[in-house]
């Protein structure tokens, strides 16, 4: 437990004796480093959270990572499992390398924060205090927000925007359609984990109905106008998928308001469509956690500070990746990666009682249109106006005009980035 | 002495990759794509034996359109030059 720090006891025996209670809780909540490393909590051991885990350990700090699952199953590249051209085994990671770090792993699920008392509670019972908290707990799916999608729907219409068996599930349901049926993919409006991420699979998808279903067709029903790469996206369908993926946009009437899985249905203002396999992309929003600690806004994201990632809503607490409002930052493991290296390095030098510089950020998220066929988006961001912002001149997709070989080293590049980050953070 | 060894071995693994100084504004994410130790990072072109004027000279170069990079060079036209050296030099020290 934290110790007293003598001149606050000093000028606390002034105190009225209610005056020193309150007082007495708010110190003892404080970090105090002669004693021994500060203890940070990190709940949430995806991208986000294993790379925070990872460097808040390595700057000095007592490190307590809290995550249900006993291993991780990453979404980048997961669109290759789906349409079969790569397996789940390789998505998925272990924890042993975080505790060979010095990490304390524990397999509890978080069931509340108490930001006054600087106090997790995990599900077993176990409180663990903090100095400060880390919270990286990625996405749910927002239900609520899509007229007859929830978890049992699902299992019917696989959202697989979380790798794992939802992968497998839509995986399984491509390889069981007869060719000459129609897949249908609904995508929402921004802001969602993965901004290219349904044109990625809508791609790879393509590439599996051409390649082994040629009879079969995809129709993409989308909530948004304009999207991620999208010229780059829309050059290669032309190219590669020519009349087998249709893309429906907003304006088209492309917008889902509400799926019937009974019927493998999907339902716009204008239209019902009829899948032999429906993907619905959901409407997203921060985990549950992020509710309960009181860091989400009404948007149901957190809104951060730029510069050390402490939430805007509650004292103590940061928040990163996905499930934090980054500003022109996407929602990427890149991204989240980045953010985490840069938070706990914040948090660092918060603990030492002094103020972070202002950082910068990078984020380069590889897509595949085909398995030989990659392209880029990156961006460099800085802290402005309150919010992570564009550095001008910098960022953008690759080039439209690119060789072939151009695209068949941006898809190695893909797999390579992939191999390495997951290595910087689970390795 | 065996148990020396031993503690020697645990250390070393458990030694994580964070350097000691601060990282410049831009630095620290450069791990996510090169591997700060060691060779080839599969296909993407490894930095790990660069020196720190290879480095420097290298982005400068990208930013001013020269080289046959992908995405490089739209990163480095978010840093200005000190930025890169500093990037550079930090690079190199954390090795």
């Amino acid at each position: 437990m934290t110790p007293w720090n003598p001149n606050r006891r000093a000028v606390l025996k002034t105190l009225t004796a209610a005056t020193v209670t309150v007082t007495a809780s708010a110190a003892l909540s404080r970090p105090v480093h002669a004693q021994g490393a500060a203890r940070v909590v990190v709940i949430g051991g995806g991208f986000a959270g294993g790379t925070a885990a990872r460097f808040l350990k390595g700057h000095g700090l007592d490190v307590t990572l809290v995550e249900p699952n006993p291993t991780y199953t990453a979404c980048p590249l997961s669109n290759s499992v789906v349409a079969g051209l790569r397996s789940l085994d390789r998505q998925t990671f272990g924890y042993d390398g975080l505790r060979r770090a010095g990490v304390t792993v524990v397999h509890q699920r978080a069931s509340k924060v108490d930001a006054e008392a600087r106090r997790v509670t995990l599900g077993d019972g176990v409180a663990l205090d903090y100095d400060r908290l880390v919270l990286a707990p990625g996405i749910d799916m927002n239900f609520g927000a899509l007229p007859g999608y929830d978890d049992k729907a699902a299992e019917i219409m696989p959202h697989a925007w979380k790798a794992g068996p939802q992968t497998t599930l839509l995986a399984r349901q491509l390889e069981a359609m007869e060719d000459g049926g129609v897949v249908v993919m609904s995508v929402p409006a921004n802001p969602y984990r993965c901004p290219p991420g349904p044109y990625e699979r809508a791609s790879l998808i393509a590439h599996y109905l051409k390649t082994r279903k040629p009879r079969s067709k995809l129709i993409v029903l989308d909530a948004k106008d304009s999207f991620s790469k999208q010229r780059l996206f829309q050059a290669a369908w032309e190219k590669l998928y020519p009349g087998l993926l249709e893309w429906v946009s907003l304006s088209s009437g492309g917008q889902v308001t509400s799926v019937d899985p009974a019927s493998l249905t999907l339902v716009t203002d204008f239209d019902r469509v009829k899948a032999a396999v429906a993907n619905v992309i959901p409407p997203q929003k921060a985990a549950s956690i992020a509710a309960l600690a009181e860091v989400a806004d009404r948007t149901g994201w957190c809104p951060i500070d730029p510069v050390t990632f402490e939430s805007r809503l509650r004292p103590g607490i940061h928040v990163i990746g996905d499930a934090a409002i980054a500003g022109a930052m996407p929602k990427s493991a890149f991204a989240a990666n980045a953010q985490a290296k840069v938070c706990a390095a914040a948090v660092a030098t918060l603990l030492r009682g002094e103020k972070p510089a202002a950082p910068k950020l990078i984020n380069t998220c590889y897509s595949l249109v085909a398995p030989d066929y990659g392209i880029s988006v990156a961006g460099v961001y800085a802290p402005s106006d309150g919010r992570l912002a564009d550095v001008e001149g910098a960022g953008g997709t690759s080039p439209l005009d690119a060789p072939a070989s151009f695209r068949a080293k941006e898809a190695v590049y893909a797999e390579s980035w992939f191999d390495t980050i997951t290595a910087e953070v689970f390795g | 002495m065996r148990r020396l060894a031993i503690l020697a071995c645990v250390m070393v693994a458990a030694t994580p990759i964070v350097h000691a100084a601060e990282a410049p504004p831009g630095a620290s994410a450069c791990s996510g794509c090169h591997a700060p130790r060691g060779g080839a990072s599969g296909g993407i072109p490894p930095i790990a034996a660069k020196s720190a004027d290879e480095i420097t000279a290298t982005m400068l170069a990208y930013q001013a359109g020269e080289g046959e990079p992908t995405v490089m060079n739209r990163i480095a036209k978010g840093f200005t030059e000190p930025e890169i050296r500093a990037i550079a030099a930090w690079l190199v020290a954390g090795r």
